[in-house]
């Protein structure tokens, strides 16, 4: 088992020995810890459970402190399950920290975050759609969405037919990011681009799916 | 807090002196020709210089041949810039110099700071 949680800080960029701008995502991850391990015989699946993000422990409802006092563990705010294939891959038990230790330098990893809710956007900005001219004797028409369907047949508009509406605020995994920079001491890790989500937002950091 | 953090990934090889508006400065920057590596040094007139980290840059303006303005925007805290010169301090009311772009000859000198 092999993952994280952490804080999104922000964006900066580094240079690398030739002096090449790497432009990178801060993200304090860590310390975590094991809350619950979860096994085929038991629960039907195999999970481990992490938790991040120490909080005071009046934040929390009873029933989530009983659940972090069994692994003896402080009051935490944030906890995500990463899933796994077997009970051959968990390799850690409760209670156990983990930090930021576990990644290396230079290796790939997915990061998973929730993107910037847009509330109602139209369908220039959710679906990249082309706006209409702006002059030559048009009138409110330079962001409408143009026509959505025919005329008598089908006499409906199709369905899954893009429009205006709720945007951002998804889950989103943004695949195949290199680490950068590994800070043991601070807890903090830089991947190579943008990651979604706003500042302070939580982010889950895995090994990369599809290892390049 | 988020700043701090921050703060832990700006390079410390930073060790130019304080650049400002209107100083007039030589640049050394290190240049990498296929295996070859040299040391190119550009001098002009600071017209503009930011803050902000490993992001902070300032830009160079300098008169090349025939009168054509030259303008080089450099990354202060980049492994490429070997050494900053500061030759002269002008006093400036401005942070921006850009309307010395618009002068040249006479008009386009800086008095001296002291």
């Amino acid at each position: 088992m092999k993952g994280m949680i952490g804080k999104k800080v922000g964006m900066t960029q580094v240079f690398d020995e030739q002096g090449t701008v790497i432009p990178v995502t801060v993200i304090q991850a860590g310390p975590c810890y094991v809350t619950q391990v979860r096994n085929q015989a038991r629960d039907g699946y195999v999970s481990v459970q992490l938790g991040f993000g120490e909080t005071k422990p009046k934040n929390l409802t009873k029933g989530q402190l009983g659940h972090l006092q069994k692994s003896d563990l402080p009051a935490l705010r944030h906890l995500r399950e990463f899933r796994l294939a077997d009970d051959a891959g968990i390799e850690v038990e409760e209670g156990q920290e983990i930090t930021v230790a576990v990644f290396e330098r230079g290796e790939m990893v997915d990061v998973i975050g929730t993107s910037k809710g847009r509330g109602h956007a139209g369908t220039i900005k959710r679906h990249g759609f082309a706006r209409g001219p702006k002059t030559h004797g048009q009138s409110d028409r330079m962001r409408s969405p143009g026509s959505i369907g025919m005329c008598a047949t089908p006499g409906r508009t199709l369905k899954g037919k893009r429009m205006a509406g709720r945007m951002g605020n998804d889950r989103i995994t943004v695949q195949n990011l290199s680490l950068v920079l590994v800070d043991a001491e601070k807890n903090l890790l830089a991947v190579k681009g943008s990651v979604p989500g706003a500042k302070g937002s939580i982010v889950i950091i895995k090994p990369a799916n599809k290892r390049a | 807090m988020s700043q701090e953090l921050m703060q832990a990934l700006v390079a410390d090889n930073h060790k130019h002196p304080q650049i400002e508006s209107g100083d007039t400065v030589r640049v050394h920057v290190r240049i990498v020709e296929g295996t070859r590596e040299r040391v190119q040094v550009f001098q002009g007139v600071v017209i503009r210089a930011r803050k902000g980290g490993n992001e902070a840059n300032f830009t160079v303006r300098r008169i090349a041949s025939h009168g054509i303005g030259v303008e080089r925007t450099f990354l202060l805290r980049s492994p490429r810039i070997e050494k900053v010169e500061i030759l002269r301090r002008a006093k400036v009311r401005r942070a921006q110099l850009y309307y010395l772009r618009d002068r040249r000859g006479k008009s386009a000198r800086l008095k001296e700071r002291r």
